[in-house]
């Protein structure tokens, strides 16, 4: 088995936190990036927890924004967490400015509220074994529309948390600061088969 | 660890590699929002102006944060007086991010500092070695910044914290387990988080370098010596144009392992802040000894 390379995009935010959950999975080799040149080199990306304006402004500033959306629309397998979901999403409600605008959702910014209004839950999520996942949700934004080819993988309170479209996986909450490896472990599967999955295609 | 304490930890993990700027209103902090700022902190003044005006520097006027919450979307933290319970229950009622309980204003107290624990909403205090941020931490912040000498536009004294602490750091990290507590009693800091710099090589929160930055080249020296992220206070608006600066010194933080876009980004900003030389300065002047 070929290593999967996993790349964390390391402009700003919880970085260093999805790296420590990345390394002990085995046939992974997990960095940071943040150049055009990193990114070809990758089989799977994921956008961290950070501020979502301070993140989208250093994405489109290293040129990144057209390149890494084409590789995510070539197949690319992509999980946004938290400001990763709003880097990922298509329409961000009261708010004319988007960044790669892959995934067909809605999302609402720091609709959970300030810090005060930060909380830890656990729930099901879906394709995930061993029982309720912890949910660490920091000023987190909100799910409000899902488009026909997304599907939920989780709910809070009747309402999306965590969702699917095809390559593309977004979590309003943090995994990488809930001390559970199980969503890190099913990204890579997720990416694997992906991986096959292009490599199958090839003439 | 309870989930608040654990959520207010967290949420400067989500900060790490940014710039937080010291704002006085809303323009300040949307300038700040669109030059790539993580957070801005509100305050009445900025430290240069709390230096030259002199008088009793408090908590900003409750309007002005009010302001400044629906003129952005980043976090909006703001300070309050050492020890200045009240100042800070009305912060927390106002809901800001992150409460700041600052030598930058005038002590309130020069005994005891907030029992933090006792809040929700998170704090960051400043500490100038590991003795100082494990006080801290143990009174409930959630994050530390080391403290540099705040409004003077000099490095040289938030060099001297970040490397004092990241030596002590390491002392006690090799020291063998039963000189421990000695070293809790010598430092003054509680054993059970000596114990975790032991077993962890590192400070149970995020460390942020404050107090001094004026350069994008200074804002980049303190990520190099381990700093995880960088207050700047006078020196963005103290300068001859804010926005450009602002933004050189977000990418500087970014790129900080690469001389060529630090370069790039310090080109014609234009006159940096006034300094002042902190070895020329009397010590009653300093603001980094109150609160220790």
């Amino acid at each position: 088995m070929t290593a999967m390379r996993v790349g964390v995009l390391g402009l700003q935010g919880g970085v260093a936190e999805h790296l420590a959950m990345l390394r002990p999975i085995e046939g992974v080799v997990a960095g940071s990036f943040m150049r055009v040149s990193e990114l070809e080199r990758l089989d799977a990306v994921i956008l961290p927890g950070g501020e979502s304006t301070a993140m989208g402004k250093l994405l489109a500033e290293f040129g990144l924004l057209e390149p890494l959306a084409a590789r995510i629309a070539g197949g690319l397998p992509v999980w946004g967490t938290c400001a990763g979901l709003i880097l990922l999403a298509k329409d961000i409600s009261n708010d004319q400015r988007h960044h790669l605008a892959v995934m067909d959702i809605t999302v609402d910014r720091n609709a959970y509220g300030r810090q005060l209004h930060s909380f830890i839950g656990a729930e099901l999520i879906a394709g995930l074994p061993g029982g309720p996942f912890p949910l660490v949700f920091i000023r987190a934004p909100r799910i409000t529309r899902l488009g026909p080819g997304v599907q939920a993988l989780a709910k809070v309170a009747g309402e999306p948390v965590a969702c699917r479209q095809v390559n593309m996986v977004a979590t309003a909450f943090h995994p990488e600061l809930s001390g559970d490896d199980r969503f890190h472990r099913w990204f890579v599967e997720l990416a694997r088969t992906a991986q096959t999955g292009i490599a199958s295609r090839k003439p | 660890m309870e989930d608040r304490q654990q959520v207010n930890r967290d949420l400067a993990k989500m900060l790490k590699g940014g710039v937080i700027m010291d704002v006085v209103n809303a323009d300040q902090a949307r300038i700040a929002e669109a030059a790539g700022a993580v957070a801005v902190m509100a305050l009445e003044r900025v430290p240069a102006d709390i230096r030259k005006q002199g008088g009793v520097a408090r908590m900003s006027d409750p309007r002005l944060i009010k302001e400044i919450q629906a003129a952005v979307s980043i976090p909006v933290m703001a300070k309050a007086r050492i020890g200045h319970i009240v100042e800070a229950r009305v912060l927390e009622a106002l809901q800001v991010d992150y409460i700041d309980e600052s030598e930058v204003l005038t002590p309130a107290d020069d005994r005891y500092h907030i029992d933090k624990a006792a809040f929700q909403v998170p704090f960051v205090c400043g500490a100038r070695n590991l003795g100082e941020a494990l006080r801290r931490i143990g009174e409930g912040a959630a994050m530390i910044r080391t403290k540099g000498e705040a409004g003077t536009g000099d490095i040289v004294e938030a060099v001297r914290h970040l490397r004092t602490l990241f030596e002590e750091i390491r002392q006690v990290a090799k020291a063998p387990r039963e000189e421990l507590m000695t070293m809790a009693k010598e430092m003054g800091a509680p054993y059970d988080l000596v114990l975790y710099v032991h077993q962890h090589g590192r400070l149970p929160v995020v460390n942020f370098s404050a107090g001094g930055v004026a350069t994008p080249a200074d804002a980049a020296l303190m990520m190099t010596l381990g700093a995880e992220g960088v207050f700047v206070g006078s020196g963005i608006f103290k300068s001859a144009d804010p926005a450009a600066r602002a933004r050189a010194i977000v990418k500087a933080v970014t790129c900080w392992q690469d001389p060529v876009a630090i370069a790039a980004a310090s080109e014609g900003l234009g006159e940096p802040m006034a300094g002042i030389d902190t070895r020329a300065m009397d010590e009653a002047a300093r603001y980094a000894p109150r609160g220790v």
